[in-house]
């Protein structure tokens, strides 16, 4: 102990001292730190979440508050789940133009990696529904006709038999579903954006929801075919009447003046 | 007249085959004589008075396409799987009657361009009877001896919306079976008897197994039957009171001036028949109607939005979206105004323009007969009437129709229902004024014309500088049709004293006769038509044109 008492004050004892701390805390570092591809997850996530919270904090933290806790403008987005988002932004809803009775569709103004950014930062801040996958709202195996009955039963009220949309109180609507993409759809049942109610789970199995959504497809997607001609709006019997009298009685009495015009007059009067 | 016409053509030798079996027929039916009294029938010309052979068509291709649906429909309400054509829908559970108007509709030949064209043709027949309606009301050709055709009319434009109901109703779809358990509600509505109805109609509960049998009953047997007796019933009265012709040179209230029935209107009429089939079953071949496939089989636990009758039932369904939801609770029992009061609306309205005719000839006390048409301007209170009634009518179809017009103009469908709410009313009244004003500026403007000639947009420079219109003067057969109408005078309540010098009370009946009298013809409902001196004293120089 004599000795190394002695050369305490050694010129190179700091930096002996100094080589020992670091080869300890490397050591242990190395001991403990998790494995190498979980780090590079975990970076690419809080990359993504703060390139997100920036986003945030230019088109959403006006209305949603700095943190997303919500303001008089707009509700709280702690816990609505990466899924709210991908389909507020990813349908052009958010960021809000104007206030009024309804956040309509529009264009979407992001790209599908800044939404992702969005999303995960508001994921970050509390738990909810995740962003679904294309095997779980794909058309494979689903049960157009259960998927039919089921969209009767728990959409036609709101959104029309084959989802032409409706309305509601006040200049509420229920939009239309004609080109909407599935993966949408599924996060609206999940989430229940605006006046909509949500059917997580427990309501809407996964299930339940791949039938609606190849329903849709089947009766209003691109290439549904309508047998009986013009659809007319798929509106029902008001667009039907207006037809009716329009074309069809006005070209009968386009018709009768014709006819009518076609005489055996000797003279015109 | 037959055995000698036989004779006869024998010495000369066989007569051709038509002449032979039109003997054989009158020998036994007596056609000849049917055929020399009508065949020469004169019909005027005018192109509204084909607005009724329309409709006469749109019902003959209803009754046709009508036959051939009921070989392929089922009017049953057991319930079965599917397994037809229309993917969507495999292994759904569903009505018979739903399922063979699928197949109809997707495996039957022709089937869904049939559906279509009898579908297509009751939305056309029913706007064509509301505008041939329109155009007897406004013309007053509902006038003495036609009272019964009005009638006639009236209850076939009803029985044709009844029959479309239940035939809208028989595929017991989504759509039809809701506008069913509305039917059900508004009946229920009905103090005392309405539960019993509801009950007697349905055979139980709604919706039971038994409606669809029962309406197909009432669709295709009951109603058209009724509706057919009619339409024959219109038609011999047609040719009964002769028809009306509107005010001209040469027609008079005793002579009918067009065209004999035989060639003319029978080509023109035959011709017509095939055109009105063309147009219909063209537009049933370019638009849907009523795509039940979309729509799925009807449930009494499901509904969608959108739900809505056709068009001529819309009227009702605007009643009762734009009525309050009052009801009063009284001793257990509920009394829901908040349909029963649009029902009864609902029948008052239609009334009020059924029992028009019998108004009219009691306020102005006419009990003549009349042939020639009016101009609608020449009466402008009944036109103005008119105009009311539709405009109530039309602000009703928005109020049935508020959830797309919400949707489809951006506003709030409350908005929508407000709006409706105060225009059923003040609509009326405000078209009525706007209405009148209209008439009697045009029967001013008929006047202006007789006594100044009409604008011949020729300006003429006069010596002194001044520029004139030159107005050129009618020809003297338009002077007389803008002049034949008959201007009344109104209905006095009458001496008050009678013979005896004794005082007579007017009764409250004569009064109002009065004042509504007044309202038709008084001072400032209608335009003196032009006289003869003031003609002459005009076109004699002194005139200033």
């Amino acid at each position: 102990m004599k000795k190394l008492s002695a050369r305490r004050r050694h010129p190179l004892a700091a930096l002996v001292v100094l080589l020992l701390a670091l080869a300890c805390t490397g050591g242990l570092y190395a001991a403990f730190a998790p494995a190498d591809k979980a780090q590079a997850d975990e970076t690419a996530q809080s990359l993504a979440i703060d390139e997100g919270k920036k986003l945030y904090a230019v088109g959403c933290a006006s209305c949603h508050g700095t943190g997303g806790q919500g303001t008089t403008d707009g509700p709280s987005l702690v816990g609505v789940g990466a899924a709210a988002v991908d389909f507020q932004v990813g349908t052009g809803r958010m960021p809000a133009q104007q206030p009024g009775a309804q956040v309509p569709r529009k264009k979407v103004i992001y790209s599908q990696a800044e939404i992702d950014q969005l999303a995960a930062y508001v994921a970050s801040l509390g738990a909810g529904p995740v962003i679904p996958t294309e095997e779980q709202y794909g058309p494979e195996g689903a049960d157009i006709a259960e998927g039919g009955e089921l969209f009767r039963t728990n959409c036609a009220q709101c959104h029309n038999f084959t989802g032409k949309g409706g309305a509601l109180t006040h200049g509420k609507f229920a939009p239309t579903l004609e080109d909407v993409d599935p993966k949408h759809i599924y996060e609206a049942m999940q989430t229940g954006p605006q006046n909509m109610p949500s059917f997580p789970d427990t309501t809407l199995s996964e299930e339940n929801k791949k039938d609606i959504i190849a329903y849709l497809d089947a009766v209003n997607g691109e290439e549904t075919e309508s047998p009986g001609g013009l659809s007319l709006g798929g509106l029902g019997p008001v667009s039907e009447g207006l037809f009716g009298w329009i074309f069809g009685l006005g070209a009968c009495i386009a018709v009768a003046v014709w006819v009518a015009a076609r005489t055996a007059k000797a003279k015109k009067s | 007249m037959s055995t000698t016409a036989n004779t006869d053509s024998r010495s000369r030798g066989k007569a051709p085959a038509g002449e032979r079996v039109a003997d054989w027929a009158d020998g036994r039916l007596g056609i000849y004589s049917l055929a020399k009294a009508n065949m020469r029938k004169i019909f005027p010309d005018h192109w509204s008075f084909m607005l009724g052979e329309i409709c006469l068509y749109s019902f003959i291709i209803i009754i046709l396409t009508g036959v051939y649906l009921t070989l392929f429909f089922h009017p049953s309400m057991n319930e079965v799987e599917y397994h037809g054509s229309y993917v969507p829908m495999q292994g759904q559970l569903m009505s018979e009657a739903y399922k063979s108007t699928l197949e109809i509709s997707f495996d039957v030949r022709g089937g869904l361009l049939i559906r279509q064209i009898h579908h297509w043709a009751a939305i056309i027949f029913l706007a064509g009877m509301f505008v041939h309606m329109m155009r007897v009301f406004f013309t007053g050709a509902f006038r003495k001896p036609r009272e019964i055709n009005w009638l006639f009319g009236f209850l076939l434009f009803v029985l044709g919306m009844f029959t479309g109901f239940t035939g809208y109703s028989l595929p017991d779809d989504l759509l039809s079976g809701t506008g069913v358990r509305f039917t059900q509600g508004a009946i229920l509505s009905v103090p005392i008897v309405g539960t019993y109805i509801s009950m007697f109609l349905f055979g139980g509960e709604f919706p039971g197994d038994d409606f669809v049998a029962r309406f197909y009953s009432i669709h295709i047997l009951l109603l058209p039957g009724i509706m057919l007796g009619l339409v024959v019933g219109h038609l011999i009265l047609v040719f009964y009171h002769k028809h009306t012709q509107f005010a001209g040179p040469g027609r008079t209230n005793k002579n009918v001036v067009g065209m004999p029935l035989l060639p003319v209107y029978m080509a023109k009429a035959g011709g017509f028949f095939f055109l009105v089939f063309g147009v219909i079953a063209l537009i049933a071949g370019i638009a849907t109607v009523n795509p039940i496939w979309a729509l799925g089989p009807y449930r009494a636990d499901q509904v969608s939005t959108g739900a809505q009758p056709d068009w001529y039932m819309g009227f009702a369904e605007g009643l009762v979206r734009a009525m309050p939801g009052w009801e009063i609770n009284l001793w257990g029992h509920t009394l829901v105004l908040g349909v029963f009061i649009p029902l009864v609306i609902f029948g008052l309205f239609l009334a009020l323009i059924a029992v028009y005719p019998f108004i009219e000839s009691w306020v102005t006390g006419d009990k003549r007969e009349h042939h020639i048409l009016d101009r609608p301007r020449n009466a402008p209170t009944r036109t103005a009437f008119g105009v009311a009634w539709i405009t109530a009518y039309m602000i009703m179809l928005i109020g049935g129709g508020n959830d797309i017009v919400a949707t489809h103009f951006h506003l709030s469908i409350n908005a929508v229902t407000w709006f409706v709410r105060i225009g059923f009313f003040a609509g009326p009244v405000i078209a009525f004024i706007v209405t009148k004003r209209i008439c009697l500026g045009l029967q001013r403007r008929d006047k202006d014309k007789v006594l100044h000639g009409r604008e011949s947009g020729i300006i003429k420079r006069l010596p002194h500088g001044e520029f004139i219109e030159v107005h050129e003067p009618l020809s003297q057969e338009h002077m007389y049709t803008l002049t034949a109408h008959e201007q009344y005078k109104p209905a006095e309540i009458g001496p008050t004293v009678d013979e005896n010098g004794v005082e007579r009370k007017a009764k409250s009946s004569e009064k109002l006769r009065a004042k509504l009298s007044n309202a038709y013809y008084g001072e400032g409902n209608q335009i003196p038509k032009p006289t003869v001196e003031e003609y002459r004293e005009i076109t004699s120089g002194h005139g200033h044109h």
